[in-house]
Parts: structure tokens; C-alpha cells; sequence
């Protein structure tokens, strides 16, 4: 079963991030940028399908400027045998990446595509449902545990007071969770191995979808700054305190 | 001139900086406290190519570059300066194996070497034999098949848990033309080692005595020819002293990033330390500093790998400049913690101690000014 993996380059998790002063969105200039993190756990979920021989083969793609190559290489050098870059320096919305996967998806044939459940920049949560419905393929979202059973696919989820599983029919999409592995670490010489796998490149005007976007940010601001605390000297005043604060009755 | 890294120098970079930040950081005082040697770490490190950064790849080398080395450690030190700067010398004692041994000699240790399934010590110092190593006193006489060993190496990083010791003997007439390289291997007869020294900083790997008495080596344990063991052993350090100049820039620049961190949050007089210009002055200078450290070892590293006529002078600068500039921003960095950055809660002082002995080891800086000095003055 071939598996597609797609990843996004976003702002490294490490980075305290910072709002430009005209408020448009975050200041991207001289940020370390870096895979997202739940994109690894994808591509380490779909490298270990391989090792495990149920994948035949790991096809990463990422849709963003040519920069997010880099990105590509990273899970290149994890273990993914072949990446494709979607080249555009315009955001793109979680729709728009749907349509584009869609249009991948259409050319690759992959019996399954692994997704991270979300991106830690803009934390949408809602491409790998939307390429679900735009293939009509079933779908198993925050997955702590995949396993491949012939042509199906038992997902267990993660959700409110516990885990549940179902049980997919290839070909399906599957969203992943924080819990579903630990990614590893590229090592030295599969860093270098990395540069001679092949990459393609494509461009959105060839797939005839339309990505034009749907939402118009109006303004992104700082949250506001924590406020100092007060020391309060009884459980009575604290009590107080929280009934003042309208916290408690 | 070419300042920014390639694509896969960053990929490294980023590769090592994980791994000090989830596998050596969390432990590194425990390490330190009570003198863990992490050889199942160091195995994790191997097996992503850190143990052979510069060894071919037919026996498991990642086969970089001396840069990248300089990269690697230097993101690893931020994790744990000790045991970073232990991984260097294995892969200098390795990379002696490499360049200058036959291909028998390459199968039969380094790809136990590349996975750090076996550990390498470098033994050159001898107890009367420190600055002035060429006049090393371990004798090695021809008996037939087998070398006949006697003497002692002190000060030897990882001696009694290694398994392959890279040792320089004499077999020959005084100076370093009489000198040869060996391999001995542990369970060797005759082979033991002194107790575990006890020391100011690097507690995360063993320092001890290697004693030879009567220890039987084979032949075939021969680097290189007779004679050659001086040279070899002196080129492994001119990457040696790069790598130990780079753990501790990365040490440095964590030390310096606790403190600028402090510095926003420490009030005092009402205001914050980083409202202070003394202080402010000092963490420019410390940066400052740094940078020019930084593109010195850079630059030796390059110089090295290209094999420049200046390559040895180059790498004893940068060694001389790095460790003198990495333990002076981290004692400003201790400094400007106050009486926190003396207490064991805080890893400014372990950050001194560890960094302290790279001003001295693999060459004193004052040695260092000796190499420089007699390149400069030669003609
Ligand atoms: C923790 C630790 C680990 C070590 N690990 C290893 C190892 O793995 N393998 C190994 O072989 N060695 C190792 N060493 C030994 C180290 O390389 C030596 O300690 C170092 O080379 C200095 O030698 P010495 O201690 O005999 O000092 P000495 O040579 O006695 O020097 C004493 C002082 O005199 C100065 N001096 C000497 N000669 C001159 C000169 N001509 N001009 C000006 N000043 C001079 C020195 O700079 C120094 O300040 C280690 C040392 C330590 C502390």
C-alpha cells in the first residue's frame, strides 16, 4: 500500500513567536521555521509501515514556497522515499490545501493518507476531514494507533474519556495525534542520503482548482499580558477573593 | 567568502540540537552529581552518526566534514559539555583508526566503533609526560609477534570502561621520531588501570591511569609504520582541539542564553538587570565575543578538512580562542546570576567546571601559543 504523507513548514515550536506591528499576522523574517510537529509523528507512523513491510512506499508532499523543500528533505531523511512540492508563496487556506491534496491524491493512488490533526501555526483542524469529503473516502481522526489489516484499517481515536476504534475501509485518511509515536531523529548519513531522493515539483495553475481564499483576516493581536497576582493570607479572604471575582457563588 | 551553512549543515545542527535537548540536558547534572558515564546514551548518539562524524562510510561513518564535526558538537554541548566532548574524542581516536590503519585494521575495530558497541580512549599523556609529549616514557619492545609493553598513560578519559585504547609508545631512539601508535584492546594481559580521578568538572566520564606491565600487543595492532605514531597522533588532535574548542562555544552560548533570560526576569532597584547598561554592555561583549570565537573555529575547521599549510597554527588558535572565550562568557554569564549562579540548582557552574579543563586538555592554551608562535617565527 502506497502511503502519502503531507507536510507543512511552519514556525519552529521553540520560537516565541511575535504579531508584526500592523497586525496583519506573525513576523516571519529570520524565524527558524521547521516541519510541524504533528506532521512528524505522520511520517514517522507511515516510515514505520514501511519498515514493518505493510507500505510500500512514503510519498511526502508540501504545498509553500520553496523554502518548504527543506521541510520535504527532513522527512526525506527520515525514511519517505520520494517528495512532491506544491509551489506557492501565497497562505493557503486548510479548503485549498483539501483541493490540492485531492488533486495529488487523484494522481498518486495512495490506499492511505496520513495527516498531522492539525498545524501548529494556524491549529485549523480541518484538512484531513475536508480531503475526506472531497474524496468521499472514510476518515479516522486523532489517531493514537493505526494498524493495516489487509485492505482495512482499524484507527484507534483518541477522545472524551477515552479511546475509541474504527475500522476503515481502504482507501482512507487518518488524522494524527500527539500520542501516536515518538518521531526519530534523522541521522547523519540518511541527512545526506536525503539529497539525492527525488523531489517534483508542481504548480497549483496546472491542477485547475480554485484556492482563492474564503476568510479575510481582519486583525491578530498579542494575547493580553498576564496580570500580577495578589497573595491572600486565609482560606476565608481567598474565598472572598473568588466570590468577588465572580469566579464562585 | 561563504558565511551561511548548507541546507544539510542546518539539518545536523538541528539533528544535534534535539538530541541535547531531549536526551542529554534532562540528565546532565545527575550525570555530573554522580559521575554516570552514559554509555547507552552515547550508543543512542552513535546510532544517528555522531561516532564517526568523520570516519569513511564503509564502516559505518557518517563521513562529514571537520565544520560539520565543529557544528555537531558544539549543539551538543549545549546538552551536556561533558559527555559531548567525551564523544569527541572517541571520534578522534576513531577517525586515527581510519585514517591511518590498513583495511584489516579498519573492519576489525571501526564498525564497532561507528555504533559505539565498543568505546575508544586516546592515551598520550604520561604521568612525566604532559605539555612536553614527545618525550613519553611507555616502552614497547619487539618480541617476535607481539610488542612487549611498560609504563603508564595518566589523565586517560575513559580508561577502564573503553574497549580499544589508541596508545602512543616508544619503540624507538628519543623524541617523537621514536614514537609509535597502538591499538590495545581491553582484556589485554598486563593491562590495568589506577583509580577513578576524582575532579573539579567533566564527572559524566571516568578519568583514570592506563598501566601496562608486561602487556603483550600484537604486531598487527601497528598504526601505521614504526615511527609514525608521534605525527599520527598529533594530527587527530588539530581535530581534536577543534571539536573541544566547539563544546565549548555551545556551552558558552547556553550559559549566555540562561542569562539573558535571567536578565529579563531578575528585578532589582525596581527595575529589571536588563534595564541595567553595565549588564547590558556585558551581554553585548560576551555575544560579541563569541561570534569572533565561533568564525575562528569555523574557519580553523575548514582549514583542516582542506588540509592548508596553517592548518595545525589555525586550529591551535581557535582552540586557545574558543576555550578562553567559552569559560570567560560563562563565568560573566555565572556572574551575572549572582549568588544563584553559584548554587547547584543552576547549571552555571557545572557549565564552568565542565568548560574549565578544555583550557588545558588536548593541549594547554599556553602550548597553543607555543604552536603559533613557532609557525610565526620559523623563517
Ligand atoms: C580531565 C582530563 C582529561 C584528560 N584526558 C586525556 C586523554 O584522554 N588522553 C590524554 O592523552 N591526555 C588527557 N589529559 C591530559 C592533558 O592533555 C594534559 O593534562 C595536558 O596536556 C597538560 O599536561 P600536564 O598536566 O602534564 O601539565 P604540564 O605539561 O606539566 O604543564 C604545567 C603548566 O606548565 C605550562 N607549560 C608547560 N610547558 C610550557 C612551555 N613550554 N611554555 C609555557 N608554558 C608551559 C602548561 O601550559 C601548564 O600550565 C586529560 C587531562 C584532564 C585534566
Amino acid at each position: 500500500m502506497k502511503v502519502l504523507v503531507p507536510v507543512k513548514r511552519v514556525v519552529d515550536y521553540n520560537v516565541k513567536v511575535r504579531v508584526k506591528s500592523d497586525q496583519t499576522g506573525v513576523e516571519l523574517a529570520n524565524v527558524k521555521m521547521s516541519m510541524n510537529p504533528f506532521d512528524e509523528i505522520s511520517i514517522e507512523e507511515a516510515v514505520r509501515l514501511k519498515e514493518a513491510g505493510t507500505a510500500t512506499e512514503v510519498v511526502v508532499v508540501s504545498i509553500g514556497p520553496q523554502q518548504a523543500q527543506e521541510t520535504i528533505r527532513t522527512a526525506l531523511a527520515m525514511g519517505a522515499d520520494r517528495g512532491i512540492l506544491v509551489k506557492t508563496d501565497d497562505e493557503v487556506e486548510p479548503l485549498g490545501v483539501a483541493k490540492i491534496l485531492k488533486s495529488i491524491v487523484d494522481e498518486e493512488q495512495p490506499g492511505l493518507v496520513i495527516v498531522g490533526k492539525q498545524a501548529i501555526d494556524d491549529d485549523s483542524n480541518q484538512t484531513g476531514q475536508m480531503l475526506a469529503a472531497l474524496l468521499g473516502w472514510p476518515q479516522g481522526t486523532f489517531a493514537s494507533k493505526i494498524e493495516l489489516d489487509g485492505d482495512k484499517i482499524n484507527v484507534t481515536r483518541e477522545i472524551d474519556g477515552g479511546l475509541q476504534t474504527v475500522r476503515l475501509n481502504a482507501p482512507a485518511i487518518v488524522t494524527c495525534d500527539l500520542r501516536l509515536n515518538e518521531p526519530r531523529y534523522a541521522s547523519l548519513p540518511n541527512i545526506m542520503k536525503a539529497k539525492k531522493k527525488p523531489i517534483d515539483e508542481k504548480a497549483i495553475a496546472d491542477m485547475g482548482v480554485d484556492v482563492s481564499p474564503r476568510l479575510e483576516v481582519l486583525k491578530v493581536t498579542e494575547p493580553a499580558e498576564r496580570q500580577a497576582g495578589i497573595k491572600v493570607e486565609s482560606a476565608a479572604e481567598l474565598v472572598a477573593k473568588l466570590k468577588e471575582a465572580g469566579v464562585i457563588g | 567568502m561563504q558565511f551561511d551553512l548548507s541546507e544539510e549543515q542546518l539539518a545536523f545542527q538541528d539533528v544535534a540540537r534535539g538530541f541535547a535537548q531531549d536526551e542529554l540536558a534532562p540528565y546532565a547534572a545527575e550525570w555530573d552529581r554522580d559521575a554516570i558515564f552514559p554509555v547507552d546514551t552515547m550508543r543512542k548518539a552513535a546510532a544517528l552518526g555522531f561516532a564517526g562524524i568523520y570516519v569513511r562510510e564503509d564502516v559505518g561513518g557518517s563521513a562529514l566534514t571537520r565544520l560539520d564535526a565543529a557544528l555537531i558538537f558544539e549543539a551538543l554541548s549545549a546538552g551536556c559539555t561533558s559527555t559531548a566532548a567525551y564523544m569527541s574524542i572517541h571520534n578522534m581516536a576513531s577517525w586515527m583508526i581510519d585514517r591511518f590503519g590498513s583495511d584489516e585494521q579498519r573492519s576489525k575495530w571501526l564498525p564497532d566503533l561507528t555504533t559505539m558497541n565498543k568505546i575508544a580512549s586516546y592515551c598520550l599523556t604520561e604521568p612525566g609526560s604532559g605539555s612536553d609529549a614527545a618525550s613519553l616514557r611507555t616502552k614497547a619492545v619487539r618480541d617476535d609477534d607481539h610488542y612487549v609493553l611498560n609504563g603508564s598513560k595518566a589523565f586517560i578519559s575513559g580508561s577502564g570502561t573503553s574497549d580499544v585504547y589508541v596508545c602512543m609508545v616508544r619503540t624507538g631512539e628519543d623524541g617523537p621520531k621514536g614514537v609509535s601508535c597502538l591499538v590495545v584492546e581491553k582484556g589485554t594481559p598486563g593491562l590495568s588501570f589506577g583509580a577513578t580521578e576524582r575532579k573539579m568538572g567533566w564527572n559524566s566520564q571516568p578519568t583514570a591511569a592506563v598501566i601496562f606491565e608486561d602487556a603483550r600487543v600484537p604486531v598487527e595492532n601497528l598504526i601505521g609504520e614504526e615511527g609514525q605514531g608521534f605525527k599520527i597522533a598529533m594530527m587527530g588532535l588539530d581535530g581534536g582541539r577543534l571539536n573541544i574548542g566547539a563544546c565549548s562555544l555551545g556551552t558558552a552560548q547556553t550559559a549566555l542564553e540562561t542569562a539573558k533570560a535571567y536578565m529579563q526576569e531578575r528585578k532589582q532597584f525596581g527595575r529589571r538587570l536588563a534595564d541595567f547598561q553595565a549588564l547590558q554592555f556585558k551581554l553585548a561583549d560576551m555575544a560579541t565575543e563569541l561570534e569572533a570565537a565561533r568564525l575562528l573555529l569555523y574557519q580553523a575547521a575548514v582549514k583542516v578538512d582542506a588540509k592548508a599549510p596553517d592548518a595545525t597554527m589555525q586550529a591551535a588558535m581557535a582552540k586557545r580562542f574558543a576555550t578562553d572565550t567559552g569559560f570567560r562568557v560563562v563565568n560573566e554569564a555565572l556572574q551575572i546570576h549572582g549568588g544563584y549562579g553559584y548554587l547547584k540548582d543552576y547549571p552555571l557552574e557545572r557549565h564552568l567546571r565542565d568548560v574549565r579543563v578544555h583550557q588545558i586538555l588536548e593541549g594547554t592554551n599556553e602550548i597553543m601559543r607555543v604552536i603559533i608562535a613557532r609557525e610565526m617565527l620559523k623563517d
